[in-house]
């Protein structure tokens, strides 16, 4: 056990999948970086932000696989070795360019079991950084996991954590669907306590990061750190709240969304994602349809504009959920008063 | 005057515990009240537990209001004779709290010293957490099957007043490294053995809980020099019978909610088992190599859903004092498997209390653990 | 080169069972009873018989929308393939994929495909897997003119030779893209394509077996000896529309009879065997009967045999959800 970073909870879970199984490769744009180069370098980069640094050097060309700037060839390329014996994990540098290799995911991996009556088992990963928050700007800051959500035979993560990041990735590697793993690209840096060994954490079960009586709080990867210091915050002003951080949108822990707004009649969803179509609304509308009566509030989604993610930073501040702006929603919904119709 | 005033302050509960919630205060202030009786719940981030008042005396003052939220240390009510004025009471809270003020800057340095540490023996890993130091014989503590060093969390630090204490993770377990060898009483008796010569620990006291009793004769079999005492809780090695569904159960269980079932089998007060206690049990056994060391364990000590491990001869033949301690509503291994024991063995039967005395009855636990040390092992 | 007479008899059977098969569905789609879309393969048999029968098992090939011959010459079952265009729970792929979607991994058939130009990524795949695995295998990618332009056609050109892997793709130009011409949509050759990416370029009149048989050889043999990626560049005619229904107004009204009267794969290759005295020409009647009686009874069967289940609906979207 020691202090990772998100980073390195990634890079670990990677390595000890590649050491532990042979058939794991990796392949992506720079995801050693160098080849072909004056420098002479092989792993120059390690993917764009150093993900994978150091795992060309451990497994060679093999099983580091430099690709060109061609996303469905190579993401289809994935896709068919995963059906033919390997189990690739393939990087989408940012989540953004999924516009380019849609198909192979969503017409071809996502459909080749079901479309096959059940012969077709497809171990694939797709890796693909999101998020806005470093001025990126509209095509290198969306989060799109509601559009992966969205297509049945796909799987969709968004660790929240170190810990997280590392035991859920190991699980998408050993999962024998299409999984589609989403990190954020503005936690990179985050430490926390991650043990050293390999380690599991299934899918479709939710984690409470706390629990309370007034309020339930639905977070996703980023958004689930805001909404403990919102709930730290609100803490002092004698709310309580309980937060879930769902882990996979796909499949989705419903029970425990139910029963923890069962408990508080409150619901506050936090998700970065653009609001029309989000997880936001899907979870709105699985607890307007079985848990309406526990309800006591109005449901309260705190979810950015329906515009692009702006460049400037005065404007991205004001596109992206904040911690104030989760408290808020908490306090409107504690708030709320049911006004009688006379 | 001042020792007419006894603070009562937030306990230290757990290992990682910093500060505590008060759930719930149990005596009005004007009370009479004796050693041992409930005085508050506190809610930490894992459990609920509730303190025991550690003095007799009238609670006199209710510092810290329900639900409010202390660092540990700080000052949480007062204890003091009916006849001393409030003033002193008033003056004495003043003092405590600006004094603690200033100590709270100084318990960072503390609280990173007093964690856990791995360390190597032979081909193992072992984590283990050190506390106390003193002339004293040491303790070392052994926990059960699917447990670790955190099962002792309300034991630890008080047994540790004048001697070191040593709770570690038992191979596949915890923090420790994975490989469990054969499973066997044996291996484990031998680990820890291993252990205690590298820490250079030539004799201690050894308390072992469940399956960590039944490796604690099995450890004073094979080196009966090496043992003070014994305190046995609820050991294993005393009978046949053991709950299968708690062993298989808690094998099997891989999500949060399945977990929290099986661990109901552990305690009479089944509101005791949260979900956070559930996802940190889930947290180890989802480490690579955590289920299988358990099904080795299992198939070694417990084939066809019995115990293999006859150490009724062993705790007969036991030449060091021993003490048993049982809950008698144990749904894991039946209290009555206390019975049919040597007379110099003295038998704690805790009522309505579960198959770990140590988390639900900590304070009566560690007394018992205290007075016999001092006591029966002083005189043998 | 020699071919083996078995392999020669093997062949003709599976040409003769695809269009046998192909005249089929022509038919019994005209009567309503077949769901959904059909594209048929008549005319091109030679194509995907003398290509896979350079292939064994452990081979994989990945095709078009129109899939049906790709399956026969690869070994898919006739029964398996007609219960799956009739949408029947007997089907290969128990009625959830139909005509576009007939795949059988056990033989190495990873699928007929819907979207245009699905193949050659997918084939890129296999071939890093058989090349990763060692397994001596190549991957072979059909596909057609239209899809010779897909984007992901031509960037798996790139990846296969950039990755130098054991894959080979096969250009099946029938001349159309749907309704448009390959001489209108397509810029350049499909040789200067193949120089592109510095990978071999062998082309071959597809209503000759011999000559897809010889040409698919040596592109294959390349691929499997590790010196990188190949392309067969295949000329020949669909006789049927697009799909069913299509009434080819595109195309001039002698084009099909001319083409069934001239480059008819199956006749041609009954009378170079039978002047070379390979084999008596009832032999191969023996085999257009069997064949014959092959597709009758998996006819029979299809329409009758059971219809997926309400459970079907919901079964094997994925492995363990």
């Amino acid at each position: 056990m020691s202090k990772k970073s998100f980073r390195q909870a990634i890079n670990e879970a990677l390595r000890q999948e590649m050491r532990r199984d042979p058939t794991v490769i990796l392949m992506g744009e720079d995801v050693a970086g160098g080849r072909g180069g004056s420098a002479g370098v092989t792993d120059a980069w390690g993917g764009v932000l150093g993900v994978t640094k150091g795992l060309y050097e451990e497994f060679g060309a093999t099983r580091v696989l430099d690709t060109p700037i061609t996303e469905a060839s190579y993401i289809g390329a994935a896709a068919g070795a995963a059906v033919t014996g390997l189990r690739p994990v393939a990087e989408l540098m940012f989540v953004d360019f999924v516009g380019c290799c849609l198909d192979q995911i969503m017409n071809q991996a996502a459909k080749f079991r079901y479309m096959f009556g059940g012969k077709a088992r497809t171990p694939l990963v797709i890796r693909a950084m999101y998020g806005a928050g470093f001025n990126a700007a509209a095509q290198h800051s969306q989060a799109l996991y509601p559009l992966f959500t969205h297509i049945p035979g796909l799987k969709v993560v968004i660790p929240s954590s170190p810990y997280e990041a590392k035991g859920l990735l190991i699980s998408a590697i050993r999962d024998d669907d299409p999984v589609i793993f989403l990190e954020n690209k503005v936690m990179y840096d985050e430490e926390e306590e991650v043990p050293d060994e390999a380690y599991t954490i299934p899918f479709g079960e939710a984690n409470l990061t706390r629990e309370g009586d007034d309020v339930t709080i639905v977070a996703f990867g980023r958004m689930v750190g805001f909404a403990n210091q919102a709930a730290d915050r609100l803490e002092k002003k004698g709310i309580s709240c309980t937060v879930i951080d769902p882990r996979t949108t796909s499949p989705l822990d419903r029970d425990t969304i139910l029963e923890c707004v069962a408990d508080t009649g409150r619901l506050v969803i936090v998700d970065e994602s653009s609001p029309r179509c989000n997880m936001a609304t899907d979870i709105a509308a699985l607890v307007a349809e079985e848990a309406f009566d526990t309800l006591r509030a109005p449901i309260r989604r705190v979810v950015p504009p329906h515009t692009p993610v702006p460049f400037a930073t005065v404007l991205e501040s004001l596109y992206m959920p904040s911690v104030e702006k989760i408290e808020a929603a908490v306090t409107a919904t504690m708030n709320h008063r049911v006004v009688e119709k006379v | 005057m001042a020792q007419d005033i006894t603070p009562i302050t937030m306990p230290k509960f757990g290992l990682a515990m910093t500060e505590g919630k008060i759930a719930g205060w149990l005596v009005e202030p004007g009370a009479s009240i004796t050693a041992g009786e409930e005085l508050v719940d506190i809610e930490t981030s894992k459990i609920t537990n509730t303190f025991e008042s550690p003095l007799a005396g009238t609670f006199r003052r209710q510092v810290a209001a329900n639900g409010e939220m202390l660092p540990v240390g700080a000052l949480i009510g007062v204890v003091a004779d009916a006849a001393v004025p409030d003033a002193d009471i008033d003056a004495f809270i003043t003092r405590f709290q600006a004094e603690f003020a200033e100590s709270a800057g100084d318990g960072e340095g503390d609280a990173a010293v007093d964690e856990p540490v791995t360390v190597t023996v032979g081909e193992y890993t072992l984590r283990l957490h050190e506390r106390g130091e003193g002339d004293e014989i040491p303790l070392v503590l052994i926990h059960g099957f699917g447990g670790d060093l955190k099962n002792w969390m309300f034991n630890h630090a008080a047994l540790a007043q004048g001697r070191r204490v040593i709770a570690f993770d038992l191979p596949g377990h915890g923090g420790s490294s994975k490989d469990v060898g054969p499973g066997t009483l044996e291996f484990f008796a031998g680990v820890t053995i291993r252990l205690l010569d590298h820490l250079d620990l030539p004799r201690v006291h050894v308390m072992g809980h469940s399956l960590g009793g039944g490796i604690a004769l099995t450890l004073a079999r094979m080196a009966p020099q090496r043992v003070a005492s014994l305190v046995l809780v609820a050991p294993a090695g005393l009978g046949r019978q053991i709950n299968m569904d708690f062993i298989n159960g808690f094998i099997a269980a891989d999500r949060v909610r399945a977990l929290q079932d099986v661990l109901k089998y552990l305690v009479h007060d089944k509101s005791l088992i949260g979900r956070r206690m559930a996802d940190d049990v889930l947290r180890y056994k989802r480490l690579d190599g955590a289920e299988a060391a358990l099904r080795t364990i299992a198939a070694a000590c417990f084939p066809a859903g019995q115990q293999g491990d006859d150490l009724r001869p062993d705790i007969q033949a036991a030449d060091m004092p021993v003490t048993l301690i049982w809950g008698q509503a144990d749904e894991v291994l039946p209290a009555t498997q206390a019975e049919g024991l040597p007379a110099a063995i003295t038998r704690h039967m805790l009522a309505d209390i579960g198959h770990m005395p140590q988390l639900e009855s900590a304070t009566a636990v560690n007394t018992i653990v205290e007075e016999f040390i001092k006591t029966k092992v002083a005189t043998s | 080169m020699q071919i083996a007479r078995e392999t020669l008899l093997r062949s003709y059977r599976a040409m003769r069972t695809i269009r046998m098969f192909e005249e089929r569905l022509h038919v019994e789609f005209a009567t309503g009873e077949i769901p959904g879309f059909v594209h048929l393969y008549c005319g091109e048999e030679a194509s995907a018989v003398g290509v896979c029968a350079n292939l064994t098992d452990n081979d994989t090939i990945a095709s078009t929308h129109r899939g049906h011959g790709h399956c026969i010459a690869k070994g898919v079952g006739v029964a398996g393939m007609m219960a799956e265009i009739y949408g029947r729970s007997t089907g290969v792929c128990r009625g959830k994929g139909g005509s576009m979607h007939i795949a059988d991994l056990s033989c190495g058939m990873l699928g007929a495909n819907g979207i245009v130009g699905g193949g050659p990524p997918l084939i890129c795949g296999a071939a890093l897997s058989h090349k990763t695995l060692g397994d001596g295998a190549v991957a072979v990618a059909f596909y057609g003119d239209g899809a010779s332009n897909e984007g992901t056609t031509l960037e798996s050109l790139n990846l296969a030779s950039v990755w130098q892997l054991p894959a080979v793709f096969v250009v099946e130009d029938n001349g159309y893209g749907e309704a448009t011409a390959a001489s209108y949509a397509c810029a350049g050759t499909q040789r200067a394509r193949a120089a592109a990416f510095g990978m071999p370029y062998i082309e071959c009149d597809g209503s000759d077996y011999f000559a897809v048989h010889q040409a698919a050889g040596e592109a294959i043999a390349h691929a499997r000896g590790g010196n990188g990626p190949a392309m067969l560049h295949v000329h020949l005619t669909r006789w049927y529309g697009h799909f069913e229904g299509d009434a080819m107004t595109y195309r001039a009204p002698n084009e099909v009879a001319e083409a069934r009267r001239d480059h008819d794969c199956l006749r041609l290759f009954r009378e170079r065997v039978t002047q070379a005295g390979l084999f008596e020409g009832s032999a191969l009647d023996e085999v257009d009967a069997a064949v014959a009686d092959e597709i009758e009874s998996a006819v029979l069967r299809a329409k009758d045999d059971p219809l997926p289940q309400a459970p079907d609906l919901m079964a094997d979207v994925y492995v363990r959800y």
